[in-house]
Parts: structure tokens; sequence; C-alpha cells
């Protein structure tokens, strides 16, 4: 079961809310129902389900509805419509008592520009959560203090917020928020107002604890190189709708629609992308069946200067070129052996882009792409490019 | 119905007389309250003033007033010093009974402006329909000449010290409840966020991260609070407050510009004191 599942859920600011919710199924758009009823749709209809132990990035620019959209999954915003089921309850629906009972017990929140609380210490700060629940001094100190080490600042518990660099005063934050110990972590647009060399350490970081403990994260960002880094989902938004949901690769692979793939065009596709990704159907004949004749006629057909050579469990033994194969038959050789050459270059298929791109270089035939040492594809120098260029027809079933 | 409008327009709306009318019945009704508030509040004020201010001998006063000047402006000197030397003159021009007068009557005031101020500036920023209703009402209070308050303050409360504090809390409330509203409307949005998201109540909201916030705005009103409730020391002393403004008055009844003016200085010193005072324990407050 999801811990966190959104049905439906929309907010619109104004007074006409529910007329402009009617007028949102009628298929107008933000800007008319702006101008028709004077409320401005900042969510509309989002479903999306997280599970338990995920990090789920919520991607848009801003105005797109993101800081909306994790406000009304603890209800600091009020949905128009819609419910917010939190370990299968519906938060949407709960009264104040037990909405207060859900955002002390279950969910934390790390805000963009910290929200620390000035008058206290780092320590106070961290303590708050528990404070507010009456958790009586010493427990609450201890807890804190853990918490606070477990993000690098257990020396600076007596110190200001306004002592602390940016980073730190964000990981002071991220403390306060996991001192409750709260199964689900809300961060809004946590890293954004750091440096990006510290935005980075701070990814890292939170890739580590989360591996470590194992907490549901919902993330927002309008960073794609960060959504993509550390999102296991990524869910886009634009104009309050949610466009796409899926892996970093479903969403860079097969863009939803030209939203997306605008959107997706300047990332660094080098990083993201690997040999599986850009391979193509190897043609190849059997080592052990077919003579330099058949290798002859298969580049033939297919207008190749070179074949890959396998054995019947497809492990790679080398290849032959159209020359070879040519001179072999009219010496009337009938043993591959006598022409295969095995000075190819090989990869594996998880081998990312970037680091493919310098074998490829220099190498005159194509790059055998291996799993387990099996055959599974070819990259040729082409594909590189083009998927680089970002205009190629990269096929995710390969993956 | 309309005999009666007809009659507005050409005799005039009687607002005058309908005002009147409404504070005769309202202390004629209200009595039963004003009575013992003029009877135990007075005499509360004047044992203050005259047993228990009057019975400290001035140099005590003084000293413990430049002490913690001393330690409110950061250890420094200044203060401290004026304070001495204006305390000092004060009571060598014999004006020593008075000033105690004054600044029970300014104190009192102000203690009472602060607790019903604070209170409704904290509704002002809670609530916009109160903020809606209460805006024009304390307008209202500030800008009416001070004079007219002494009008009902006499009608209630007779002559004396309590008509005063009636008078200055009407005029000298309104920075309060301003600054409080402002202060924790201005307290930064995210961190009323972060209070609510970790399941804060709304009582926990309010003292743990509001008022805290807020309190150098709400310190600046208070600030102001005092120094109008001071201001109105002078007027008071047209229903009869003892005090340094009642030796202002009667200087000015019997055109004695040296009495005046020694008296009015008395004030002056009174105010810059008050007023060095409340602002330095502002600052204090922002650095601890």
């Amino acid at each position: 079961m999801p811990i966190i599942e959104a049905k439906g859920l929309s907010k619109v600011f104004g007074k006409n809310s529910k007329q402009a919710l009617k007028l949102l199924d009628e298929g107008l758009s933000k800007e008319d129902i702006l101008q028709k009823t004077g409320s401005t749709v900042g969510v509309n209809r989002a479903s999306f389900s997280v599970e338990t132990g995920e990090i789920f990035v919520i991607m848009g620019l801003s105005g797109s509805g993101k800081s909306t959209l994790v406000r009304l999954i603890n209800r600091l915003i009020e949905p128009t419509e819609g419910s917010i089921f939190i370990d299968g309850q519906d938060l949407a629906k709960m009264d104040k008592k037990e909405l207060r009972q859900v955002r002390r017990e279950k969910l934390g929140m790390v805000f963009q520009r910290f929200a620390l609380f000035p008058n206290r210490t780092v320590l106070q700060n961290a303590e708050y959560g528990l404070e507010i629940q009456g958790v009586p001094k010493e427990e609450r100190s201890k807890k804190a203090k853990e918490a606070l080490e477990m993000v690098g600042l257990g020396g600076y518990i007596e110190q200001r917020p306004d002592q602390l660099s940016g980073g730190m005063q964000q990981r002071v934050g991220l403390a306060r928020a996991l001192a409750n110990d709260p199964e689900v972590l809300l961060m809004d647009e946590a890293f954004s107002a750091l440096d990006p060399l510290i935005r980075k350490d701070m990814q890292d970081e939170l890739i580590d604890l989360q591996s470590n403990m194992k907490k549901t994260i919902i993330f927002i960002t309008h960073d794609l190189d960060e959504a993509l880094r550390i999102g296991d989902r990524i869910a886009l938004m634009k104009d309050g709708s949610i466009v796409q949901i899926g892996t970093p690769e479903e969403i860079l692979v097969n863009p939803a629609n030209d939203y997306v793939e605008k959107f997706v065009e300047d990332v660094d596709r080098s990083k993201i992308l690997n040999a599986g990704h850009i391979m193509k159907r190897p043609e190849t004949i059997n080592i052990d069946k077919h003579g330099p004749r058949v290798a002859l006629e298969r580049m033939r057909e297919e207008g190749l200067s070179s074949i890959l050579v396998v054995d019947s469990k497809r492990n790679l033994k080398g290849y032959v070129t159209a020359d070879d194969a040519s001179e072999a038959r009219k010496k009337d050789v009938r043993d591959i052996h006598e022409i295969l050459r095995t000075d190819i270059k090989k990869v594996e298929k998880d081998t990312a882009m970037q680091d493919i791109f310098t074998i490829i270089n220099g190498s005159p035939i194509p790059v055998a792409v291996l799993e387990n040492e099996r055959l599974v594809g070819i990259i040729v120098r082409g594909a590189v490019i083009a998927a680089l260029a970002g205009d190629s027809e990269v096929n995710i079933d390969n993956v | 119905m309309f005999n009666s409008l007809k009659e507005w327009f050409t005799e005039g709306i009687p607002i005058a007389e309908g005002t009147k009318w409404f504070v005769d019945e309202l202390t004629d009704k209200l009595s039963f309250l004003f009575n013992p508030i003029k009877e135990h509040f007075g005499n509360f004020m004047e044992w203050m003033a005259e047993d228990v201010l009057m019975a400290i001998p001035p140099v005590v006063v003084i000293i413990v007033v430049a002490l913690l000047a001393f330690l409110l402006s950061g250890k420094r000197l200044g203060l401290a010093a004026f304070s001495v030397v204006g305390l000092w003159l004060i009571n060598n021009q014999g004006f020593w009974e008075q000033l105690m007068s004054t600044v029970t009557l300014v104190l009192i005031a102000s203690l009472l402006s602060v607790i019903i101020g604070v209170p409704i500036g904290i509704l002002m920023a809670k609530s916009k329909t109160a903020e809606a209703i209460i805006t024009p009402v304390l307008d209202f209070m500030q800008t009416m000449p001070a004079f007219v308050y002494l009008i009902p303050a006499v009608a209630f409360f007779g002559i004396g010290m309590v008509p005063g504090v009636f008078a200055s809390l009407i005029f000298a409330t309104p920075p309060t409840v301003r600054f409080t509203n402002l202060g924790i409307r201005q307290v930064s949005k995210e961190l009323v966020e972060a209070s609510e998201a970790f399941g804060s109540t709304g009582t926990q909201k309010l003292f743990k991260v509001e008022l805290p916030m807020a309190k150098a705005t709400i310190m600046a009103g208070i600030n102001q609070t005092v120094m109008l409730a001071l201001s109105m020391v002078v007027i008071a002393s047209m229903i009869g407050a003892p005090g340094l403004g009642r030796e202002v008055l009667s200087a000015l009844q019997r055109s004695n510009v040296g009495v005046g003016f020694v008296a009015g200085i008395g004030i002056v010193i009174l105010a810059i004191i008050i007023d060095r005072f409340t602002q330095s324990m502002n600052n204090k407050g922002d650095k601890a």
C-alpha cells in the first residue's frame, strides 16, 4: 500500500472556487478561468501515490503549483477538492486535532529559506517539534542532539541560526524535521537557496540518509538536474497539473508531451543515458556454423563493412571485416578462425554515455555491448552523437 | 418618520443631544460599575503615589533609577548620569511629590493600555473582520482632540486621578494595538508555516513563534503608548489629576512663566528617562 496517495487533489485560490473547478472540467485554461471568475487555479486534480521509502520528486517551474501541492499534502493549504490519504486515512476529512496529530507524528517539513526560529538556539530549533508535543526536556534534548549529530552539526548546538552558513542552517532545518522521526519528509525546494557545490553535497547526503533511514521523501524542486539526481520517481507539473510521472529515465527517454520534451532537452544527456539506451541489435555470425561465405553474404545484405562473431551461447569471439572475408573466399578458406580479428572494444550495458564517448572515439568499427559476457548490442558512432543531440530514437525497451 | 427627517434637514441632526443622552444613560446605568472603580481604584492610586512612592527617600529613588539605567543601557554612563542630574533637579525645585503623582498616573495608565491593547492587537492580527472593525475605531480614538475625552471621564469618574487614567487609556492605547497587530502580521510566513507544519496548536504558535518574533515591534508600540500617556498628564490636570501637569496648568492660569517652565522641564526630563528606558528594554530583547 502506498504511504501517501492523492486523488483528484485541487486548489483554487479565490472566491468562486467551485465554479472555477466546473470550468476546468469543461476544459478551460487557467488564464480563461482567471478572467471569468477571478480565481487562480493552484493545483488541478493532482493524483499520484508515493511508496514507502521512495524519493518522490515534484518538479516544475515557478508558478506550476508545486509548492501549493506540497502544502496540500500536510494541509498548510486547505484543498478545494479531492483527497489526500496518509496510511489510508483521508487528511482532507480530518478535524483540527487529528490533523495536528498526523503533522506531529507522520509529517516533517523542510523549507526553502530554512524557516529556523531566530530567537532559539540550534538545539532549541531541533527540539521544537518535540517541545510542542510535550516531550520532557531531557528526552527531547537527547533526540534533538541525535538528529543534529546525524546531519553533522553535533558541535553547534548552542549557536544561533544566524551564526551559521546557509548549508548549515538547512542542516538544522533537516534535523528539526528528523527529530520527530516522521514517516514522510516534505522538502520544499530545500536546497534551492544553497550554493551549487553545497547543494550537491546536500543531495548526496540526503540520498545517503534516505538509504540508511528508509524515510519516504517528497522533494519539490525546479531544477531538473536535481530531480534526476535524487528522484526515484519524478512528477512533472505545469499550470497546476501533473503532466507526467515516471522514473528519471522514462521522463528523459519518453517525454509524455512537447512540454516535457522541451523541459528535458537541456539536460546533459551524457550523464543519464547509458550504453543500453543507444545500442542497436547486432548482426552476428556463429563461429561454429558459419564460414567466410556466409559472413560476406550477411554483410552485403545489411550493407556493413564488418560483422561480429559469436558462439552458440552468444559469447563474443571477435569480428571479421568484409575485405578479409572476400580475400578468404577467393582463397577458398572455409574456417572463420583464419580471418577472425579480436581487437574489438567492449563496454558493459550500463556504461554511462560520457564514458562511451572516449572509447568509441578512434575506433573504426562499432563498439560491442556486453551483459554478463554475452553480446547484447552494438553502438555505432552516429548513435552516440545523435543521442547527445537529443533527437534520436532511443529505446527504453532496451533497458 | 418623514416628519422627523424633514425636521433634521431644517433644524440639524441632533448628534450632540444624542451623545449627551447616551453618556448620561451610561453614567446612570453603569454607576454600579463606575462608582466602585472611582472609589477603590482612586484610593489605590493615591495610596501608591502618596504612601508608597513618597515613603521612599528621593535619594534612594535616584540611586535605583540610575543603577537600572546603567544596566539597561549596556553599562554605559550617559543615561544614568542624565537620570541623576535630572531627578535631582526636579527634587531641588520642590516638585518631587508632583513627580511621584505623575509617575503613578503614567505607569498605571500605560500598564492598563498594554494589558488591554496587546490582546486586541492579537485579535486584529488573527481576524480580518476584527481588523476592519477596529482600525477605524483606533483612527477615531487618536484623532479626536484629547480634551473631548475629559468630559465623559468626569461624568463617569468625577475628578482626580481615575478620570485622568481613563482619558489617557483612550488616547494612549491605539499604538500598542496597532504595533501588536503589525508585528504579528509581519512574522515571516515560512516561520508560521514551520510552526504549523510541526503540529503546533494556535496557542503554541502564538506564544512560541509569533509573539517572540513580534516582540521588537510590540515594544516600539508600547514605547509610543507610554509617551502618549505622559503627554496626557498635562491635559488630565484640567480635571483635577495631580502632578507636574497641574503645576503647568496653574502657572498658565496665573501667567507665571517661571513656574510653568520649571514644571515643564520636569515633564521633559521624565519623558526622556521613560523613553530611553523602554527603548533599551527593547534593544536588550533583540540581543538576547
